[in-house]
């Protein structure tokens, strides 16, 4: 298992909530090989920012407990020091909400120069310049001469969202970590983005943890999927084990409510009746998925769902598959 | 029912401590479209094309440069800030309701602008409007960060139909939501859209979403059309290469289409680049549509195959 980029076993993290702490991320266990992308999916609220987070150690007030190591290194017990060696160099990061990521006072090529100076301190300043105009270029940006000497307000969210790729691939990181990369964009320059996502592992064999609510954009890019709900991965395996064969009601529901899923216009979609509790509502025992599944007689939920190995590399937490079925689908062995 | 004519909206760029009009933005620079009643119309295109002032202008919320809208063969008065039966729903149930004003003030607001109501008869109209979009009416009295996403785009559906307008303008009604929500959203929209008899510009930059609503459909390109057509002219058989980079973008659910669906776009990109001058005239702009059928037109030149 050479290839193993970063692995997290039973990750905890919780926030405190008036005055308790409450998991957002519970018993997390995953790997992410080189040369690897993971997409992680599940609905606003499930978690996933609050796992990125996690692994890069980002949180100020969280309590972080099981394992997280990244090319053998243990991250839980790393020094502020250590860490700032390694976000932005080893580890990169597209946050989710670019405009909060960027410095609304600072030239937006300055920030990326910033980026780049923080870990190369001997870099020449022509190469520096250079360095950002290609990084702006690669990202789509047409204008980087001009955007170079702007600032963050002055572009449109989609710029916004390329400049902080930019940022995140400058130091050409071993693992990255895209939370929500392309949901600002349109379909064309997200295309564009992916591309670039894809050439940083195809060149550097960097593993990348994708996090995304874009099932379309799963099925494009994904060698695995992991699927969150309520804090929990409930089913994680190849993007075909998953996308094609996926066996959690939740999964089962995500692809269902997708616009694409049906045949006609005349056809409603698939609704998962219900919200993603809040962190103080989430069952702790038994099932947290219970209380959307009315139309599954109580008896026949299992009672402590843990993930199973179904078929090598493919886990599910539930067994009740076997017995599951959507009320339009008819009964399905 | 509503037919916009040649529609301009031109912003000027101002510089300088005099803030002197330097030049124009073209936002929206000559567009054709009709609108059935009770259908639903697609406009689609990537950021900044325009798509969001053409619906505010419809409703007059953005000052037309030049142009003609017309509502049921009147002509709509532009002047006029908002018309009843022309309503919007914002592109963010995040921002687009007042996080300080109970649901019942933010829903009452059009009939309090519109109508003259006891606060007994307001109460009751907003309590059926909840009841409409599946909301309880004890909610009345919440304020929207009480609600799921959800939830609030249905708070700004129910008061953009408290008029019973004929027309809405949806600007990106979904696209800040979850697949699960989007489709509870999109499957009530199709619901009050029968029972009201609603028509809808449904603006999406989401194109499975609108192959899912929409009749008719028209790709925007730097303010203006690049192509228009039914639902079917558009996506089995595209004309402009715009139209086609578009389509070809679209991720695929089925991961085994990975590969086709690269090789197809670096194809389509090629034709971009290769054909654009068949496309677009020297400063890059879409020439006028020409019908090549009697519901599809294409902006070209030359002879359509
Ligand atoms: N700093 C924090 N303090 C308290 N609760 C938090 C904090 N950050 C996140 N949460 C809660 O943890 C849960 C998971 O949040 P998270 O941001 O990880 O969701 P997400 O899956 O990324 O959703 P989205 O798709 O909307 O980005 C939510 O209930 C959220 O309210
Ligand atoms: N009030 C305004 N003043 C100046 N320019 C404006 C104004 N409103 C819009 N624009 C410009 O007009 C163009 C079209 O903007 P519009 O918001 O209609 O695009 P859009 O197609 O809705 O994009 P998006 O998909 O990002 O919402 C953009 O270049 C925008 O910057
Ligand atoms: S245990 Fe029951 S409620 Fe939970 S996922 Fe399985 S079938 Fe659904
Ligand atoms: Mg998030
Ligand atoms: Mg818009």
């Amino acid at each position: 298992m050479a290839d193993v980029l970063l692995e997290l076993k039973n990750l905890k993290t919780s926030f405190r909530v008036k005055d308790d702490y409450f998991a957002a991320v519970d018993d997390v266990t995953l790997t992410v090989n080189k040369r690897e992308v993971l997409a992680v999916v599940g609905e606003s609220g499930c978690g996933k920012s609050a796992l990125a987070y996690s692994i890069m150690k980002l949180h100020t007030r969280a309590q972080v407990e099981g394992k997280i190591e990244f090319k053998g290194e243990d991250i839980v017990t790393a020094t502020p020091g250590r860490l700032t060696q390694l976000r932005g160099k080893e580890m990169g990061m597209i946050f989710q909400d670019s405009l909060s990521a960027l410095n609304p006072l600072i030239k937006i090529g300055d920030q990326i120069a910033e980026a780049i100076y923080l870990h190369d301190q001997k870099i020449s300043k022509s190469a520096l310049k250079a360095r950002v105009m290609e990084l702006l270029t690669q990202v789509g940006i047409h204008r980087a001469e001009s955007v170079y000497i702007q600032y963050p307000h002055q572009l449109s969210g989609g710029m916004r969202q390329r400049v902080v790729i930019a940022m995140a691939i400058a130091n050409s990181p071993d693992l990255l970590i895209a939370d929500e990369p392309t949901t600002a964009l349109d379909v064309t320059i997200q295309a564009q983005i992916l591309d670039l996502i894809r050439k940083l592992r195809d060149d550097l064999d960097a593993g990348v943890i994708l996090i995304t609510h874009d099932l379309g954009v799963v099925a494009e890019m994904a060698d695995r999927v992991a699927v969150m709900y309520a804090g929990q991965i409930v089913e994680i395996g190849t993007v075909y084990d998953v996308m094609e064969n996926p066996r959690h009601p939740y999964t089962r529901s995500l692809l269902h409510s997708m616009p694409s899923a049906i045949a006609s216009k005349d056809e409603k979609l698939h609704v998962i009746e219900g919200v993603v509790p809040s962190l103080p509502l989430i069952p702790r025992v038994g099932c947290r998925f219970k209380d959307r599944m009315d139309w599954i007689p109580e008896s026949a939920h299992e009672a402590h769902p843990t993930l199973k190995e179904i078929t090598p590399g493919h886990f599910v937490r539930c067994s009740c598959y076997q017995h599951f079925h959507f009320p339009e689908e008819g009964v399905n062995a | 029912m509503i037919e916009v004519k040649d529609l301009k909206v031109h912003f000027p760029i101002r510089k300088g401590f005099f803030r002197r009009v330097v030049g124009h933005v073209k936002a929206v620079d000559g567009i054709n479209l009709n609108i059935e009643a009770g259908k639903t119309y697609g406009l689609v295109g990537e950021s900044g094309s325009g798509k969001t002032t053409t619906g505010r202008s419809i409703i007059g919320l953005d000052h037309v440069t030049s142009g003609e809208i017309l509502f049921e063969g009147q002509k709509l008065d532009l002047r006029k800030k908002a018309s009843r039966d022309v309503q919007m729903i914002f592109q963010n149930p995040f921002s687009s309701l007042n996080p300080k004003r109970q649901v019942l003030d933010i829903v009452a607001e059009p009939l309090r602008n519109f109508e003259q109501l006891t606060p007994a008869q307001e109460l009751e109209r907003v309590q059926e409007l909840m009841s409409i979009v599946g909301l309880s009416p004890e909610s009345i009295y919440k304020y929207p960060h009480e609600f799921s996403g959800g939830q609030r785009q249905r708070i700004g559906i129910a008061r953009a139909i408290a008029l019973k307008p004929k027309l809405i303008i949806a600007d990106e009604p979904v696209s800040a939501l979850d697949v699960s929500v989007q489709a509870q959203v999109l499957n009530f929209m199709k619901e009050i859209q029968k029972e009201l008899g609603l028509t809808y510009l449904f603006i999406s930059h989401d194109l499975s979403v609108v192959r899912y609503m929409c009749d008719h459909i028209g790709i925007m390109y730097k303010g203006r059309f690049v192509e228009s057509g039914t639902a079917d002219d558009i996506f089995e058989n595209p004309q402009h290469i715009y139209t086609k980079r578009l389509l070809g973008a679209i991720p695929s659910t089925d991961p085994r289409k990975r590969d086709e669906l690269m090789a197809n776009r670096r194809k389509v990109n090629a034709e971009f680049e290769a054909l654009s001058k068949q496309y677009f005239d020297e400063t890059g702009l879409a020439y006028p549509l020409k019908k090549i059928s009697s519901t599809h037109a294409v902006a070209m030149l030359g002879e359509v195959k």
